[in-house]
């Protein structure tokens, strides 16, 4: 692994990469899938290469929180499943799941891309609460892009379950052809750093050998909703400036292929 | 009445269609995919891999260690926490004894063989659809293997004798029996068997013979998958 991380590091430094990729290069190839499961309200599989993720979103009627009383809610949550690395094992949520969760969350939330007020139906009593699962299935490298873009296809491609007016009970067994209040379609990409160069969508290797990396998460417009920076390496303002530009302009090309999947 | 037409049009001993495939998980040793109606189970094993904690170890052979989870969001209902519960330790625990007769770890002592079994979507038959898919990735990672393992549920619906209770027949308003079994291929022996539900001895033997029917049919499936993998197809990723 040392050799490789040396390797990684001399060939970003020229600008190549160990699979011949170019740096600004995803994977290949990328796959979205929507209603992978017909028992969430909405779901979506990710393929980037081969790192493979699954979302599914759940909805619930709770009693809203008092503070936001004529508002639903959201939560995703991530496994990392030992199915899908030798790395995971069985347990609680680690340090690294929950940031791939609490990330993924930010850039939906902080997007303000549900429209919260929307999911209440009585003001103090009921409202909806969304859940995202995002479920690893095969981690070969960048999580954090492959669990965004699911995510956002699982909210995508939602629809309400039927509730009985008269008892308020939930039919999880059949959907309404409603969608989800759906504003703004955050996305994030993460910027990798190594030896002075950067890079996109890494494989668990180039991970490894990556001094720091910043998550970006945009809307259409280009606004950022979350922002995260990881690896023990800092970054001048300078870097930050080229891991925006670079983070945005993959936003829409990761968008592109989102909405060419949600045609089909 | 008697139960003679199935709630979803099948005949007495027909199975929901299937689907199956090996090797569909990079990272891991061996994988597969099995989907039985509308129960899907992806399958991966790691190992054999050293055993800790240490005192779990068998110094004559390794053991086998299985994982059933359904993933949050594969329940018909309200989301499932994730963690694992009551329900998927047993599960657990009787995949183990339904995989183990046929392998054989005693080249590999101190060692485990990790199965992990995540279901993404649920219709009845999970632990069936889990053990035939586990079945599936253990000869995929190439352990050693007497025999193939195959799963099924048989029992009874208002009286009648049927193959592959879909949910909607374990909850029949009526007399209902739901019994997993899992199958060697060769020697034809019961690894999994379990029952809820109200059956009579005659229709619990008959259920058996179905069973054995079934599971013969899920054993084609199976090598089929395999034959895919190693005979070059390509392999997407499924």
């Amino acid at each position: 692994m040392i050799i490789n991380k040396e390797t990684i590091a001399e060939l970003a430094r020229q600008g190549k990469r160990l699979d011949g990729r170019a740096l600004t290069d995803y994977r290949q190839p990328i796959k979205i899938e929507t209603a992978i499961s017909w028992t969430a309200e909405g779901s979506a599989k990710v393929q980037i290469g081969a790192t493979i993720v699954m979302a599914g979103v759940k909805l619930a009627i709770e009693k809203p929180y008092n503070d936001t009383s004529d508002e639903g809610g959201i939560m995703v949550n991530a496994e990392l499943l030992p199915l899908s690395s030798p790395e995971y094992e069985p347990g609680p949520p680690g340090r690294k799941a929950i940031e791939v969760a609490r990330v993924t969350d930010r850039g939906i939330r902080e997007a303000k891309a549900l429209d919260l007020k929307k999911l209440c139906r009585i003001p103090g009593e009921k409202a909806w609460f969304v859940t995202i699962d995002i479920i690893t299935i095969n981690d070969a490298g960048n999580l954090f892009d492959a669990a965004s873009l699911a995510a956002m296809a699982a909210l995508k491609s939602a629809k309400f379950p039927i509730v009985d007016e008269t008892t308020g009970a939930i039919d999880y067994k059949h959907k309404t052809n409603q969608s989800l209040p759906l504003l703004k379609e955050p996305l994030g990409v993460t910027v990798y750093k190594v030896n002075g160069s950067f890079f996109v969508d890494p494989s668990t290797e180039e991970e490894q050998a990556c001094e720091a990396r910043l998550t970006v998460t945009s809307d259409e417009k280009g606004t950022i909703s979350a922002l995260q920076k990881g690896g023990d390496t800092p970054l001048a303002i300078a870097d930050i400036d080229k891991m925006l530009d670079l983070a945005l302009e993959k936003a829409k090309f990761l968008r592109k292929e989102l909405t060419k999947a949600l045609k089909q | 009445m008697a139960y003679n037409k199935r709630v979803d049009g099948r005949k007495l001993d027909q199975l929901r269609p299937m689907e199956a495939k090996a090797g569909i998980i990079p990272n891991a040793d061996g994988s597969a995919f099995f989907k039985i109606g509308k129960t899907i189970a992806y399958a991966a094993v790691y190992g054999p891999r050293e055993l800790y904690p240490k005192f779990l170890q068998d110094p004559k052979k390794g053991i086998i260690r299985c994982h059933y989870s359904m993933m949050p969001f594969s329940g018909s209902g309200e989301r499932i926490r994730p963690g694992g519960n009551r329900r998927s330790q047993e599960i657990s625990m009787v995949m183990d004894a339904a995989l183990a007769p046929v392998i054989d770890l005693s080249a590999f002592p101190n060692a485990v063989v990790d199965v992990f079994v995540d279901l993404p979507q649920t219709d009845a038959g999970t632990r069936c659809a889990a053990i035939s898919a586990a079945a599936i990735a253990l000869a995929d990672a190439g352990i050693p293997m007497k025999d193939l393992i195959s799963s099924v549920a048989v029992g009874q619906v208002d009286g009648t004798v049927v193959a592959d209770l879909c949910y909607d027949e374990e909850a029949y308003d009526a007399i209902v029996s739901d019994i997993p079994v899992a199958m060697t291929h060769n020697t034809q022996e019961i690894t999994l068997l379990q029952m809820d539900g109200e059956i009579s001895k005659a229709d619990l033997i008959k259920a058996l013979e179905l069973a054995q029917k079934a599971t013969g049919e899920i054993y084609q499936l199976q090598v089929k998958a395999l034959k895919e993998k190693y005979s070059g197809a390509k392999n997407d990723y499924q």
